[in-house]
């Protein structure tokens, strides 16, 4: 198996695009990651693209070759196809992108992600989001996908003593680092206090426990590591990148106060790149809800099992803690634009591995590990970057 | 949504009929063709199996932005309950107060109306959940 270097990336801002489609999106982060790697987009082998619901949401599948056609690639008849693993997709364009490169079958792959969720109203962005769950057995039961999130928070809080002012931390800590990144949807600061007090999404959720609807794109362009120099100084190794799934539905899980798919990617992950937990100097964690964050914390290893909250209540986890979690803002904050997310959290991780992040860097980073998830940790996508 | 993707789930849903490994006996709900402890040797072989109904809750949530089909409902209780026979289910619990609910409480499963497909639409039955007093 060769080795694999990211050597270009880009992304669009994170947010409400009313002037700008799903293609627009795609193809502009696209390009940006092929400018960043100096390269042609016709020296691109291969393309892999997240997008978790496109078919539903604006009526798209075929999503890879119309975004490869608008992005000048008919041409060439690159090979293009869509990876779905709902709000995981874009980690799981990331493996099959790495899997291809490291195989030696191509060269050159570019990974993307995209979603464009403004087109149709909220409640039908709510159903869509819901399929990620089982429809014939949650869904169709009234289960919206926060109310799944909610049951695994009120249960950790009964099962460790997890308060809801500890929880409110991952989105307090979310917003602050947004609001240092340029590219983020949401770039005011909140309190614990104001998430308290929004209106309850799925109790004991309120809505700033939960990741904003979000359109936008992110890509990277992947090489083998022997020739990554050739295009850039700053080539960033993925050293892991390890894909699992878990029950679809909690309700089948022995416990749901801690995901299986979440410790075995982790343990996959730390094995295949030869290190640990305590090697890790910042993450990106799926943040979907702040419960998601907090139970990923605690299965990659972090900390113990129901110490997630304590942990984040002493401010570990805002940059300068121990362990930084989304300095990008997460998608709490910096947005969750569902196919594009596990591309994006990558995006930033090389942009802090360059030492690029400005005033949200995370001082001193040379290894970061991205946590991506499709439905409630269902299918789990962790990478683990490093500076070479 | 035509009428035989309802019609096919209406043993389970209406009387809660899941399934039991006969190789470990463990019992599934909702019903699945394969065991995940005994995989290919429980396939073609899992035993239809009625649920009591009886349970306690496991976790819960009060709904207050719903899927589409609920509108009228919200905010309304979600619950996993975990079954006597051992399954955990998700469903609504109705007929109780959001306050009123807690982790344990025992409750059983009622036979209702979950919601239809526009005015012309399918309507779709199945289990709720009731405080079992």
């Amino acid at each position: 198996m060769r080795d694999v270097a990211i050597i270009g990336i880009g992304q669009t801002k994170y947010g409400e695009h009313w002037k700008r489609s799903l293609r627009d999106l795609a193809v502009e982060a696209g390009l940006k990651a092929v400018e960043d790697a100096n390269i042609y987009a016709k020296e691109i082998d291969a393309i892999f693209g997240g997008n978790m619901a496109a078919g539903t949401v604006i009526g798209q599948d075929h999503l890879a070759t119309i975004i490869a056609d608008f992005a000048g690639l008919a041409e060439h008849n690159v090979p293009a196809v869509k990876v779905e693993a709902a709000c995981g997709s874009g980690g799981a364009a990331l493996h099959m992108g790495f899997m291809a490169v490291a195989s030696g079958l191509y060269d050159m792959v570019l990974v993307g992600g995209v979603e464009k969720m403004t087109d149709v109203p909220g409640e039908h962005m709510t159903d869509a989001l819901a399929s990620a769950a089982d429809r014939e057995w949650e869904v169709t039961f009234g289960a919206t996908f926060p109310s799944l999130g909610a049951m695994m928070a009120r249960r950790h809080m009964y099962e460790y003593g997890t308060t809801r002012e500890q929880l409110a931390m991952f989105p307090v800590v979310a917003h602050e680092n947004a609001s240092k990144n340029p590219m983020a949807q949401l770039r005011n600061r909140i309190t614990v206090e104001k998430v308290l007090n929004a209106p309850v999404i799925a109790d004991p959720l309120t809505l700033l426990d939960c990741s904003p609807i979000t359109d936008g794109a992110a890509a990277v362009v992947l090489a083998p590591m022997e020739v990554a120099r050739k295009y850039t100084d700053t080539p960033v190794k993925i050293s892991a990148s390890v894909a699992t799934t878990d029950y679809i539905s909690i309700h089948s899980r022995p416990s749901i106060t801690t995901v299986k798919a979440n410790v075995e990617a982790g343990r996959k992950a730390y094995r295949m790149a030869g290190v640990g937990p305590g090697d890790i100097d910042f993450v990106e964690l799926h943040d979907a809800f702040s419960i998601i964050s907090l139970i990923a914390l605690e299965d990659l290893g972090f900390v113990e099992k129901g110490q997630g909250g304590k942990f984040a209540e002493e401010g570990q986890i805002a940059l300068g803690g121990k362990l930084p979690v989304n300095p990008s803002g997460g998608l709490k904050a910096k947005g969750h634009p569902v196919g594009a997310t596990g591309v994006g959290q990558v995006v930033e991780t090389v942009i802090q591995l360059r030492g690029e992040a400005g005033e949200r860097q995370v001082d001193g980073a040379k290894r970061a590990l991205t946590h991506n998830v499709g439905g409630t940790a269902s299918s789990v996508f962790v990478h683990i970057l490093e500076v070479v | 949504m035509v009428v035989p993707r309802v019609w096919r789930e209406r043993v389970a849903r209406y009387r809660m009929v899941g399934k039991k490994c006969p190789a470990c006996g463990k019992v599934y709900f909702p019903p699945r063709d394969v065991c995940p402890t005994c995989h290919r040797e429980s396939y073609g072989k899992m035993e239809d199996v009625e649920l009591s109904g009886r349970g306690k809750v496991y976790s819960y949530t009060v709904v207050y932005q719903n899927v589409l089909g609920y509108e009228l409902q919200k905010p309304y209780i979600m619950a996993i309950v975990e079954m006597e026979e051992g399954p955990r289910v998700t469903g609504q619990i109705v007929d109780c107060r959001p306050e009123d609910v807690e982790i344990g409480m025992p409750v059983r499963a009622v036979f209702r109306r979950l919601g239809e497909e526009g005015k012309d639409g399918v309507i779709v039955y199945g289990y709720k959940f009731v405080p079992d007093l």
